[in-house]
């Protein structure tokens, strides 16, 4: 790695909003990479973002936040107005022939040559990519459609797919080389409930071979299944980054009492000392402090509380979005 | 920028390097053959449309349809054209089959092949921005520089493909319902059935390069817009407007530049000795449309932000 920290020393310094990353390990760093449109609309403000190798990238935000528009720029479509992006440690959009051929990508869904097959959709695609040896093609294309599970409608002509299957064929181009980078733009979309959780395992197991995935979706629960680094992003700006792991741990989890006698337990509770009671139908929730809970359980019951539930909640990645940003998930503005 | 940039070729990261394999040819410069893969897919597809079958029947049609009017017109034993009137050549197809290939082509040069052209052209870029295939194309990565060039190499080999359609319709047709042999020019002179057939293939090479500048033109229009049907639409009116502008005597001063001025010129290949200077004009012309709207073209489409 010391030759490689020298020939990558005029970045060394960028470390994004992270902290955590260091730079020589981001598959994607931005900085201060902001995007006005010609009609002055801000689309991007001031980015800075830090993609770590090998992880799963969650990137978050309602529509509108600005996450294609960042995708685009980091795929060379749309340049910057100011700042860099740097992709697998290159800059782009500068660098796009290096660097393209080693990023698979689906970007605001797929668009495919309804006149022609899926099979021949993807032999256009993998033509278009000067590296692609047109030797392995057909191998490679009927390996990208089996992994997809698209290999029985390979000959039928792509106008004729279900928007499931689109999105399927669009990720099979997407696997068409082996790549170090995968950006996928709302993968699931359109995808009933068993597609979904194939596009998942997908997602883990390129992720396990040490591909880098960059997931963007607004299915929160999504990001949490599958992604071990995320990032929000609201108004063009960026809210937060970092571990899954360490977001959700930064909103609190509640202890969460079920009970049919709920003024019985809050009054136990606050006795004990316990802040921030709420007192529900079901029973009482409540801020979990710092002593072993057991005896908080253990107290209840000596006071005759019928305790049918006792447990601490763990934070969705949900609420410690809500707590950052103060607001929901709502289109922007 | 930094020693990075300097050396191309993927990043010999150890930690990532041994965790996904190298993809095959990243470090290769593209031969000859991968780099023309895109223009194979390009024609196949373009070629696979069901529009450019239709155009092309079209342009098939034009000569079938010309040939019998003449064959019905001239039963009766009378001259055809009415005595001048109608396309160039119109009135020798009767004593020569081979004249109805000129015919066709005078009659199809100023509007049926130039649309056909600028449907083609229109809808190179804006027809796949308009299906978003555009942005897949160029994350592939296809190359700006290199997917422009490939379109506009696949308009004119269709410019090339339309007009010896054109041709090769009318020679059939010709062949079939009139006589064929020896032919006369338009000085008089005597040339063989084989020197003309020659020369017929020479004009028909004429024709289709008298499209160049229509298809630069039409490419041009094509990387201003994210619609295909605007961009067809807008180079066949642009044709159109050209065509009557080129009528009004009052604009004579500015005719010469108009991208049709020189079309027919074709005839002159029909003179012996064969009349030069129209068709040298005509050629550089279109060398000059070609220069200045595919630079266009190049600098609008390498700086545009794909945006759908």
């Amino acid at each position: 790695m010391e030759e490689l920290s020298a020939a990558e020393s005029d970045r060394t310094d960028d470390t994004g909003g992270a902290g955590a990353v260091p730079a020589e390990d981001a598959v994607i760093a931005t900085r201060a990479l902001t995007k006005r449109y010609r009609g002055g609309q801000l689309a991007v403000d001031g980015l800075d973002l830090t993609v770590p190798a090998g992880s799963v990238f969650g990137f978050l935000g309602p529509n509108g936040s600005g996450k294609t528009t960042t995708i685009r720029m980091l795929m060379g479509l749309i340049e910057p107005t100011s700042g860099t992006a740097r992709v697998l440690g290159r800059p782009m959009p500068r660098a796009t022939r290096a660097v393209l051929p080693q990023v698979g990508a689906l970007i605001e869904g797929p668009a495919l040559y309804g006149f022609l097959s899926g099979r021949d959709n993807l032999m256009r695609y993998d033509a278009a990519d000067p590296t692609a040896d047109p030797r392995t093609r057909r191998t490679r294309v009927a390996d990208a459609l089996d992994r997809v599970g698209l290999t029985a409608a390979a000959g039928k002509k792509a106008k004729a797919y279900s928007l499931g299957m689109k999105q399927r064929l669009g990720l099979a181009a997407a696997l068409l080389q082996s790549r170090r980078l995968l950006v996928l733009d709302e993968p699931t979309n359109g995808l009933d409930p068993q597609g979904m959780r194939e596009i998942r395992a997908l997602v883990r197991e390129l992720a396990s071979d040490g591909t880098t995935v960059f997931l963007s979706s607004h299915l929160l629960d999504e990001i949490e299944q599958v992604c071990t680094h995320a990032a929000v992003m609201a108004q063009g700006r960026l809210v937060v980054q970092g571990a899954v792991a360490d977001l959700a741990a930064g909103a609190r989890g509640r202890l969460v009492v079920t009970t049919p006698d709920p003024g019985d337990a809050a009054r136990v509770l606050k006795e004990q000392g316990v802040a921030d009671l709420v007192v529900t139908e079901t029973g009482v929730t409540a801020e979990p402090p710092d002593r072993e809970l057991a005896e908080l359980n253990a107290a209840l019951v000596t006071a005759g509380v019928r305790v049918r539930g006792f447990g601490v909640e763990r934070a969705s990645l949900e609420d410690a979005f809500v707590a950052l940003t103060g607001e929901g998930f709502d289109v922007a503005g | 920028m930094s020693r990075a940039e300097a050396v191309p070729g993927p990043d010999t990261r150890p930690d990532l390097g041994e965790a996904v394999a190298a993809p095959a040819g990243a470090t290769r410069s593209p031969g000859l053959l991968w780099t023309f893969g895109l223009f194979r897919s390009e024609l196949a597809t373009t070629f696979r449309r069901w529009r450019t079958i239709a155009l092309l029947g079209v342009l098939a049609a034009v000569p079938i349809l010309v040939g019998v009017a003449i064959r019905i017109e001239t039963s009766d034993g009378s001259a055809a054209g009415g005595g001048g009137e109608g396309p160039a050549f119109i009135s020798q197809v009767t004593n020569n089959g081979l004249f109805l290939v000129f015919t066709a082509l005078a009659a199809t040069l100023p509007f049926f092949l130039p649309m056909a052209i600028g449907v083609i052209a229109g809808d190179a870029i804006a027809g796949e921005a308009n299906a978003g295939t555009l942005r897949y194309l160029l994350v592939a990565p296809a190359g700006r520089t290199r997917l422009l060039l490939t379109k506009y190499a696949t308009t004119m080999t269709f410019c090339l493909v339309a007009t010896l359609v054109v041709a090769v319709s009318a020679l059939t047709v010709g062949a079939l319902l009139f006589p064929l042999g020896d032919l006369t020019t338009i000085s008089g002179t005597r040339i063989s059935f084989a020197e003309g057939l020659g020369r017929a293939l020479f004009i028909a090479l004429v024709v289709a390069a008298s499209l160049v500048g229509v298809a630069a033109l039409g490419l041009f229009v094509s990387t201003l817009t994210n619609s295909g049907i605007a961009a067809m639409a807008t180079t066949v009116g642009l044709l159109i407007t050209v065509q009557i502008l080129d009528q009004i005597p009052q604009l004579h001063a500015l005719q010469p530049y108009f991208f049709s001025h020189y079309w027919l010129s074709f005839a002159d290949l029909m003179r012996e000795p064969v009349y030069w200077d129209d068709l040298v004009r005509n050629l550089g012309l279109q060398g000059l449309y070609a220069a200045v709207f595919g630079s266009a073209a190049w600098a609008r489409f390498a700086a545009k932000d794909i945006t759908v």
